[in-house]
């Protein structure tokens, strides 16, 4: 039940709590640098007044949720299934950048549809690109649904990798589709727009910060995730270990028959006869 | 099977009521409440498929019969899209006699469903298999299921519009994605389930 390499998994090197820390730091001085530059620095659009400012956070978000944390769980899955490269670190890896990919294209849709709102008169609209995102979130949630399904690690680790898989493949078709059924794109998409060369040169900076503080933030998440995985998987096989143990030291203690006084196993042990007397 | 087509059939009248009296709207919706129809059938289908496994361990069976996997899911595979097809030829009677659709191009409508059915079923039994053993497997088999076969609904929905002479499209024009997507969405989930199937099975 206890893997030889789980002390290692479950405990950082100081040199990875050095970096993680830095990776923290950083992400949190970008947000506020964007923050920052976004609410006072810059000046507000022609056209959409203080809404623009919704585009330095918007797009970065997008971009996490649609193309690296999808991207990091899709390559993680295939790298796990794949027997040569199978290990736990990618099961982890997969399973943490599914869980803050989901935050992040919830996020997505949330600062669409504020942003949609006073821009287009409609919290939603059937558009390619709002659907497959919807679609997208449906698909990550039935990934954490299968990871919440009790199962050993190994075979759990299997099925979330075949549902990353599974639907990695789907998205692209998912978007093909969408775009052909409705291609009424207003206009033509904010990233677009923005990095013309007629925007101001504050905004495209603010801009460029914003992508790197959300990439930032997603990394550092993503550590944090990973180590909560690590030792949460770590808890449920030491529990296992010391009621084992305690078991054990029972058995050596008490030979008068079946242990009733054991804490950890009192439970089972006296409610299965009583309700099947009943 | 012989609860799962009345239920289907039981579906298009409930999208009667839903739409009312008219034959209008229903007309107008047909193929989509078809393709409705076909998708939860398709659940349905696959779950009695994996149930019927189970008792006898008719699974594990299979698994120490030496068989390769891709062939038990190509199989499989092949029932279900076969129970869909009788499935669907009941639902498109009752969709032109319930609904009062006219048929412009049998052609197309022959190919679009089967090319959907074939994805649908491969698709299906994927996460069937996936599901299967589970406790929450009822639940979760639509859950992750439905979400992917999506683009089958839209596709087959779009192409059948043609087909009914509905919508802008033309019948069997030859710039439409709809059956080539289909194709592609079949392709793509019967080479997945191939490969696949075997190390999916020793998790359940």
């Amino acid at each position: 039940m206890s893997s030889s390499g789980k002390p290692a998994l479950s405990s950082w090197s100081p040199m990875t709590t050095w970096v993680v820390r830095g990776l923290g730091i950083a992400a949190v001085l970008s947000l506020a640098g964007t923050l920052w530059l976004g609410l006072w620095v810059t000046p507000p659009d022609q056209m959409q007044h203080d809404l623009v400012r919704l585009v330095y956070v918007h797009p970065p978000i997008a971009w996490v949720a649609l193309y690296l944390a999808f991207g990091v769980a899709a390559v993680a899955s295939v790298l796990w299934l794949w027997p040569r490269t199978r290990s736990r670190f990618w099961d982890r890896l997969a399973a943490s950048a599914v869980e803050v990919g989901t935050v992040f294209t919830a996020l997505t849709l949330v600062t669409g549809s504020i942003w949609g709102r006073p821009t287009w008169g409609l919290w939603w609209t059937w558009d390619a690109r709002l659907t497959s995102t919807a679609l997208l979130l449906v698909l990550l949630l039935g990934y954490l649904a299968v990871r919440r399904v009790a199962a050993d690690p190994d075979s759990r680790a299997r099925r979330c990798a075949v549902v990353a898989l599974v639907a990695a493949v789907d998205v692209p078709i998912v978007h093909f589709s969408v775009d052909w059924w409705h291609t009424l794109h207003q206009g033509a998409t904010v990233l677009n727009t923005n990095l013309s060369p007629t925007i101001h040169g504050s905004m495209a900076w603010t801009l460029l910060l914003g992508f790197i503080a959300f990439t930032l933030l997603f990394a550092w998440m993503l550590a944090i995730r990973y180590r909560v995985e690590a030792l949460s998987e770590h808890l449920q096989s030491s529990e296992l270990d010391v009621a084992l143990h305690e078991r054990w030291a029972e058995g050596t203690d008490a030979d008068t028959g079946p242990v009733v006084t054991s804490p950890v196993v009192t439970g089972p042990v006296v409610t299965e006869p009583g309700g099947a007397l009943v | 099977m012989h609860q799962v087509i009345p239920v289907a059939v039981l579906m298009l009248v409930l999208f009667a009521f839903a739409l009312g009296p008219d034959r209008a709207p229903m007309a107008h919706a047909a193929p989509g409440l078809f393709w409705v129809a076909v998708l939860f059938a398709s659940v349905l289908a696959v779950q009695r498929s994996f149930a019927l496994e189970a008792p006898d361990g008719a699974r594990d069976g299979l698994r120490l019969s030496g068989l390769d996997p891709g062939g038990v899911f190509l199989g499989k595979t092949a029932a279900v899209a076969l129970q869909l097809v009788v499935l669907e030829v009941v639902l498109t009677a009752g969709v032109v006699v319930l609904y009062g659709s006219h048929v412009r191009s049998y052609g197309s409508i022959v190919v679009a469903a089967l090319a959907g059915t074939a994805g649908l079923a491969a698709a299906g039994t994927l996460y069937g298999a996936l599901a299967a053993g589970l406790r929450v497997r009822e639940t979760l088999l639509p859950f992750l299921f439905l979400p992917v076969a999506a683009p089958v609904l839209l596709a087959g929905t779009r192409a059948w519009q043609a087909a009914l002479g509905l919508g802008a499209g033309n019948v069997g024009s030859a710039g439409d994605p709809w059956v080539p997507l289909l194709l592609v969405f079949a392709a793509v989930y019967l080479s997945l389930g191939v490969v696949i199937f075997g190390p999916l099975q020793e998790a359940s």
